[in-house]
Formats: C-alpha cells, structure tokens, sequence
C-alpha cells in the first residue's frame, strides 16, 4: 500500500461518479462493440417492425384463401410467398402469425424467468431445509422431458395462447432456478450482505433489493436466451397442432401445411426461416450481452 | 463412500423419482377439466355407461382421493398403466412397442452429436483463432437456433427431390420385413436422416463446449508437464488432454436427455418414426389420456436411467470424484 | 571445470505482444558440467522460466520466437535439433519439474501411469517393467509404501508428496540436466527443506546437472555452486555463489540479498525492518535505452539512464553488469 492512495481517497463524495464509467454504460459500449450482437439487434428490430408494422402495410386476412391452393411463389406479384394447401397467402400469414409467437415466447419467457428466480433464491438464500425441498422439486422437472410434458398439459387444458404460454414456463425453468441459486449461494457471503444484515434489513430486503440486483448479469443473458427458447416451444407446440387453431402463427403455419411438404415446400421453410431468424436473432444478443456483461471474457 | 454404497443411495433417489412422477400423473388426471372417468375412457373413446361404471369400480373413483391414489400407485406398481381406448389395448403394452425405436434413435443421435462434436471441437481448439474454429462458432448459434422440425422438412425436401437416396418417412420398409442382417440394414438405412437431424443440434452444442473445454485444458499445468516428457502432440492433445476435457461433456450430455426426448417428438412425427412421439401426438388428436400419461411416465424414465448411466460415467472417468460421493 | 553438459550461448528470445516486440531474453548466456547446480534468481517476469523453457525447446511459438544465440547439450545444438530429436530428449536427457505440483500432474491418471509412460517411451519398456521402475523411483524420492501410491491419483497426496511424485517422473529416465523451476515455492517450509535435500542427495547418487531456479536466495544459499541473477530478460550479475553472496556487486543483487536478513555479514543489533526493492520490473517492451534497474536503483548515475552496462569482470568468475564496476576500476 502506498501512500499516494491515501491522498486520493478523501475526495468530494459527489466528484466520484463524473469519472467512473457506470457499469451499465460500460457493459453498453462493449456490447456495440461486439459485431454479431449488433447484427442479433438489427435483426431483432427488423423482426419487431415487420411483425408490429407490417399487418398495416399488408393488411391481408391470412386466414382467407386468395388464390388456388398450393401455388408456389412467383407465380403472381400479388402472392409473392404463395399460398398454402388451402390457397391461403403464405406471406400475410408470416407477417399476421409473427405477434402470437413472439407474445407467446415473451410471456413464456417472463413466466419462466420469474418461478426460477423466485425458486433459485428462496434455495440459495435460505439454504438447509428449504434448499433441499426446492432443489428436489428442480430435480423432478428436470426429469420430465420439457416438450412432452408441455404437450400433455396443453392437451389436458384447452390449447388457447395463454395455456401455451404458461405451459412453456411451466416445463421451463429450472436452468434458471439453479443459475440463480448458484449465484446467490457465492453472492450471500459477500461483505455488502453481511453489512445489510448487520443494519438489521430484513431478509425479504436482503433478497430482491441487495442480492438480486448483483445476481442479474448473468441471469439477463440466460433470459435473453431464454426468449429463443421459448419460441422454439411455441413453434414446436404448434407445429404439433397444440396451439390455438383460431389465431395464426409461425408455427401453426408450419403444423397445418405438415402433411403438404414435398408439394408446398414454401409454405412451410418460409414460416420456419421466420422462426430461425427470430430466435438467432435472440441468440445474438444473448451471447453479445455474454461477452459484455461478464467482465471475465473481456480480455480475450 | 464406497462404490456400492453410491449405487445403492443413487438408485433409491431414482425410484422416488419415479414414484413422484406416478403422483404427478395422477394429479394430472384429476386436475384436468372435466370428470376423471371421463377423462381416463377419452372422448374419442365412444364411453358407453357400461365402460364408465368400469372405470370408475376399476380406479376407485367414488373413493377419498387419497385411496384413489394408492389404488392407481397399486395398479401401476404392477405394470398396468391403464386401458388405452382410443387403441383398445393397455397403455404398457402400446409404449414398451414403441420404446425400441425412440431409445434407437435417441442414442444413435447422441452418440453421433458426441462423438462428431468433440472431434470437431479439439480440431477447432488446435487453432483457436482460424476459420475452422469461426465456422464452428457460427454453426453452434446456427444449430442453437434453428427449430429441429424445420431442419428435418428441409432435409426431407432435399432428400426427396434432390438427392433421394435416403428414406424420408419411417423406420423400415415393409417388404423387407422378414428380420435377419438385411432388416438391420434397412432400419440403419432409415435412420440416418432422423438421427442426422436430431444429433446436428446437440452436434453444434459439443462442438462448442468441447473446443471451450479443450482450451481451457490446454492451457493446464499438467499439459505443460506432458510435452517436457517428450510424448508427441498427438498424444498430449489425444490422452492427456481430452481425457479432461471430455469430463464437461460427459456431465451436459446426462443434462440433455429430456431435451433429446422432446427434439425426438418432433423429428419422429416430421419423419413419420414410429417411436414414443408419433404415438403421443396420435395419443393427444385421439384424447387419449392414458397413453399420453404413460409416455410421460416412460420418458421421465428414460431420463432418470439415463442420467444414472451418465453418473457412473462421470465416476468412472473423473478419479477426484468415484470415492468422493458427493457432487 | 569438466567439461559442460549444458551450454546457453547468447541466448534471445522475443515475444510478440499487444505492446509491441518484447525481448524476453536477452543475450543469455551460461554452462554447467556434470554434478553442478547452477541457480538463476530473479523476480518474476525476469526470465527464469522462459529461459527454462528455451532448454526445452517449449516456448510456444507463436507469439514467441528463438531470435538467437545456442542452447547444446553436449555439444550437440538443441535450437537446430529437430522436433522428433527434442522429443527424444525432453524427459530423458533433461527433465523438468514444475512450480506447481497440484496442478503439474494429470488429475485423470494414476501417479504409476504418469511415471511409467515416460519409461515407455524413452526406453521401450513394457508396461509391466515400465510401473516396476515407477515404484522403483517413487521409492528413491522417498514416498512411503510405493507399492500403494503407484496406483493412486495426485487428488489422494498431499502437496509434498506430489512434489515428490514429479521429481521421481523427471529423473526416472536418468537425465544428465535436470530443470527445476521454483520446486518449492508452493510447499511448507518444512516441506521445502525436505525437497531440496532430496535434489542433493539424488544428485549425488545420479551426477546430474541441476538448474534451479528461484527467487528464494536462501536455496540458492543452500544447494547452488553457480549463480546467475537476472533482470528483465538479461543477466546481470553472475559468479560462484560464495563471490555473489559475499561480495555481491550489483545493487540489484545486493537487494536480493538484503531481503534474507540472516546473509547479512554482520547483522546489526537492531534488526532493520525487512527490507524491499521498490518498484517493479519495467514491460519488456518498453526498456529504452540505459540500464533496465535504473529507476529503481539506490546508486543510479546520469550515465545509466542513458547507456547499458554491458557485463564486466569484477574478479576472475565473477561478473556483474553494472557502471558502478567501471567507476570502481577505472580502465
């Protein structure tokens, strides 16, 4: 230790920040940094405007047949993806089915997110009988295949979006859980918990208000991730024919032309090239947010 | 701890496992809208009054809910998991005739995925920096994020029009039917385009956790240490090092079997595979609840064996671990 | 003097870096004939280990490169042998034993294995004669019931143990060099002794050559009959090690010694605090064009800072790369 360090220690406590680089903005920079991640973005975006914007600049019902059946693309400017088995426009049901999968992946993905943190913490906090009780219960889902077990709790309910969603997060989230339980288990020994303890907060304040807060880098690339993987059960549920027959989407597009594949290859790659672009899109950030949020990787 | 006694405390833990998943099932049942015999007898089923009445002596329905859980515990217990109405056969019956398939085109796909995906993961680490290094990344994310349905159409499109020189649709053909090495030909013959599919996303995965791991490992004391014996790059990379770098792999690869169980649901209905998935989505368009409650009980099975395996596996290969016990 | 069993000649070597082309050694040059330990200290980042790993024909290249000087075996030069040929050598001729030993052994395979497979190699043996020398050597390092230990993992020793595991690894094909690169640093103190008391005794019982490399004068001290003390990738100051501790000439030397209190020839009665070279070695890619001690010496001159002090004699044997020499005996 050397004394230059004392002198500067005694600054203005306001004169602090103006230099530092908050975290935030650091792990923001890193991220532009990082060309895949830009490219997961941009991609992202694009997706978000066709899916958002796009049923008003192409307002064709997809649910209506406007052409003969099975017309591959190219045949007529007016159906530039042409239509389906049923003569339905494959393009109106790409950019019409995109807001039911990306609302079922986002609410899945929220939903699957919070019963693992929830889960994770109360585990990794509080340790001994709650922990063992919590971490068998991971356990036991873990054993479950996530898809078959989603199929089955769709098929018991009725397939509405919401059954989807729900399922999803249901089948979902014990990755998380054990991610957050790791993270609090090395967080809640750190000096600053102690501190918080010794002021008396109280454990639900410790939890959510001092721990999570410090948990949330790596659990925000796993949601990032989680996102993708969630569409890809919606996609996959569909595909399947479990989910709501009444509104259109990526993967019903893809379930209900199964059986027309060799004589409508468009109409089911295109939908499913939707799928592939969201979800790498998705996965592009995440491993953006990967290399600009932990500090370990940064040097390579 | 010794060996045994590990085996022993681990086999316990897989038969309460198993017990709670007959549990869940049995709430499934019971929490599904509707009246449980109407759910057991299916609406596809075409339940006369007769078949109800039956059901509901035969699972105690008109019982507390606790006898009517150790009922269907007892029933289970003695391999019968239930009636099967839509198929008019009992569920065990219909699955232990589907299982074959599914377990042969889980393993064949994982098998493939490991072993390609760590080749091509300890090439890739040799050169961290070059363009084989760069495409594998790229494929992983690729393989990551594209829907395994979608891969499989696009290999059958292919397959059927460009190239048709693999079978796209089920397991084996019907005129060859008669067994013996010409049989086994034209299932392996059938196989390659499901198992292809569903290994190519696990093969992007290994890929790129054998070449994190690989050089991690390289970069080790104990590497340092085998070239100043003078052993040959070959062998530093191909013993010393992989043997270490494998020990990642060996412990994802236990992680991934539900997850291969549902990528087979999918693969097998896109390839009309007769396994465990083709009978669930048949089971599920036919309301047929007990076969659907069935495989979900043999899939966790499936998993719970095979992450045992894939514990003695880890034990066998990781010294630091077999006597420890504890994870 | 026998004749030498290792040459270094003018040994350089460079490593390409985010900061430009960092010279890592630096015209190094030093012999030793059969049954000498030779010790070369130095803090980290000196040179030590890379000068160590250039014997062995390990620097990884790249970013490093060889950019001259000879590194012979008998003669034989080692820079221009093939890899086939260093192959041959490496574990054989001149073994090494590493600075950690917890994590210098494989954890996957047995100690035997990691023995045996050297013996295999070098000498052809069969698997069965290979784990009999394996037993045969961990008793010569002194590891209890080697009979036992032969089949077990390095997870089941204790550090000492492992040590001694990779010292019977490195002699177990009977090598003329054997290299040791900080062998203790990560041991007990008493554990220490007990390693370099093995070194001494094998080495009388096998008449190998020995190059320790340290930062511990107090080793130095107790097993080296040469010394080499290094800075920033170059020697400076060289000698017997009764010259370099009695008389040493470089202040930089001089510090190394002061940090071990008891070489002080007449300690004081007052114990001075430990003392502490100030500082830190300079980047090696950035070490202008005076003396590289310069900013952190007690006698620095004009003249160092801008002109390198080449090595010159202060007696027969004993060099030091210093002004301070010049000043002293006036050409």
């Amino acid at each position: 230790m050397t004394g230059t360090e004392q002198v500067a220690a005694p600054e203005e406590p306001g004169a602090a920040p103006l230099k530092v680089e908050s975290p935030i903005r650091e792990a923001w920079r890193m991220f532009l940094r990082n060309g895949s991640a830009i490219a997961g973005l941009v991609l992202l975006i694009g997706v978000i405007l066709v899916t958002f914007i796009g049923p008003q600049v192409y307002p064709v019902d997809p649910f209506e047949i406007v052409w003969a059946p099975l017309t591959p693309p190219g045949v007529d400017a007016s159906i530039p993806f042409g239509t389906d088995y049923l003569g339905r426009d494959v393009l109106a049901g790409i950019i019409h089915g995109g807001r039911a999968t990306l609302a079922v992946g986002a609410s899945a993905a929220i939903l699957t997110v919070l019963i693992g943190i929830v889960v994770g913490a109360l585990a990794g906090f509080y340790g001994g009988f709650v922990d063992e009780i919590l971490m068998r219960l991971t356990e036991f889902f873990q054993v479950l295949p996530p898809l078959l077990f989603a199929m089955v709790l769709v098929a018991l309910f009725t397939p509405t979006l919401t059954t989807v969603a729900v399922a999803i997060g249901v089948v979902s989230w014990t990755q998380t859980a054990r991610l957050t339980r790791a993270e609090f288990l090395k967080l809640k020994q750190l000096e600053y918990v102690t501190a918080a303890r010794a002021i008396g907060s109280r454990n639900g304040r410790i939890i959510w208000r001092v721990i999570l807060p410090n948990a949330l880098p790596p659990l925000i690339v796993s949601a990032t991730l989680i996102i993708g993987v969630a569409i890809l059960f919606e996609a996959g549920l569909s595909f399947l024919g479990l989910s709501d027959p009444n509104v259109m989407s990526w993967g019903l597009m893809i379930g209900s032309s199964r059986s027309y594949i060799i004589d409508s290859w468009w109409a089911v790659t295109l939908p499913g090239a939707a799928i592939f672009i969201t979800v790498l899109s998705v996965s592009l950030i995440g491993d953006g947010l990967n290399d600009a949020l932990n500090p370990k990787l940064r040097e390579r | 701890m010794k060996i045994a006694a590990i085996i022993a405390q681990r086999l316990f833990y897989a038969a309460i496992l198993i017990l709670a998943v007959l549990v869940l099932n049995f709430l499934l049942l019971h929490l599904a809208p509707g009246d449980p015999a109407e759910v057991i007898a299916g609406e596809m089923g075409g339940a006369t009054q007769e078949m109800m009445a039956e059901i509901r002596a035969a699972y105690g329905l008109d019982q507390p809910l606790h006898v009517q859980l150790g009922i269907y515990l007892g029933r289970a217990l003695q391999g019968d998991l239930g009636q099967s109405f839509f198929y008019n056969a009992p569920v065990v019956g219909l699955i232990l005739g589907r299982l074959g398939a599914t377990i042969l085109l889980v393993v064949t796909s994982l098998t493939f995925a490991v072993v390609i995906g760590t080749l091509l993961g300890v090439l890739a680490a040799r050169k961290p920096t070059g363009l084989f290094s760069n495409v594998i990344t790229v494929l992983s994310l690729v393989g990551y994020s594209a829907p395994v349905f979608w891969t499989g159409i696009i290999l059958v499109i292919v397959f059927a029009w460009v190239f048709p020189i693999f079978p796209i649709s089920g397991m084996s053909d019907i005129r060859l039917a008669g067994g013996g090495i010409e049989h086994v030909l034209d299932v392996a013959h059938h196989l390659v385009l499901p198992a292809f599919t569903l290994g190519v996303i696990y093969l992007a995965q290994y890929s790129r956790l054998s070449r994190a791991s690989m050089l991690e490992v390289l970069g080790a004391d104990y590497i340092r240490t085998a070239r100043a014996k003078g052993l040959s790059e070959s062998v530093v990379v191909g013993k010393h090092a992989l043997r270490n770098a494998i020990l990642p792999i060996v412990t994802i690869a236990g992680l991934q079997f539900g997850g291969l169980i549902s990528g087979a649901v999918l693969v097998e209905t896109v390839f009309s595979w007769p396994g465990l998935g083709t009978l669930a989505l048949d089971a599920i368009l036919g309301r047929d609840y007990p076969t659907i409650l069935g495989i979900l009980f043999f899939s966790a099975v499936i998993v719970i064996v095979a992450n045992l395996l894939t514990d003695l596996c880890y034990r066998l290969v990781d010294p630091r671990i077999r006597s420890g016990g504890h994870k | 003097m026998s004749e030498p069993v290792l040459e270094v000649d003018n040994l350089s070597v460079t490593f390409r870096t985010r900061n430009g082309l960092a010279q890592v050694l630096d015209h190094v040059s030093f012999s030793l004939g059969q049954g000498e330990t030779l010790g070369i200290v130095g803090e980290s980042g000196c040179g030590k280990s890379m000068t160590a790993l250039s014997i062995m024909g390990l620097v990884p290249t790249p970013p490093g490169r060889i950019a001259g000087g000879a590194v012979r075996l008998r003669g034989e030069d080692l820079l221009s042998a093939g890899e086939r040929r260093m192959r041959s050598i490496r574990g054989n001729e001149i073994s090494m034993i590493f600075q950690e030993p917890m994590t210098s052994l494989n954890p996957v395979f047995t100690v035997g294995e990691q023995i045996a497979e050297t013996v295999r190699l070098h000498e052809g043996l069969s698997q069965r004669d290979a784990l009999a020398r394996a037993v045969e050597t961990l008793k010569a390092v002194g590891i209890p019931a080697p009979e036992k230990r032969v089949s077990e993992y390095p997870h089941q020793l204790s550090g000492g143990m492992r040590q001694r595991v990779m010292i019977a690894m490195a002699l177990a094909c009977n090598p003329s060099v054997l290299i040791a690169d900080e062998p203790t640093t990560a041991l007990d103190v008493t554990v220490q002794a007990q390693i370099f008391d093995l070194l001494r005794e094998l080495q009388d019982r096998t008449n190998a050559a020995i190059v320790l490399i340290t930062h511990d004068m107090g080793a130095i001290a107790e097993t080296a009959d040469k010394v080499v003390v290094m800075y920033a990738g170059r020697i400076i100051e060289s000698g017997t090690v009764g010259e370099i501790l009695a008389d040493p000439r470089h202040p930089y030397t001089q510090g190394l010694i002061a940090c071990v209190p008891h070489f002080l020839a007449n300690p004081p009665v007052e114990r001075p605090p430990l003392v502490e070279i100030p500082g830190l070695v300079p980047p090696l890619s950035d070490l202008g064009t005076g003396c590289a001690f310069a900013p952190r010496c007690r006698h620095v001159m004009p003249r160092c800072r801008g002109e390198r002090p080449p090595l010159m004699a202060a007696e027969p044997g004993h060099e030091a790369a210093c002004w301070l020499l010049d000043e002293a005996v006036p050409a």
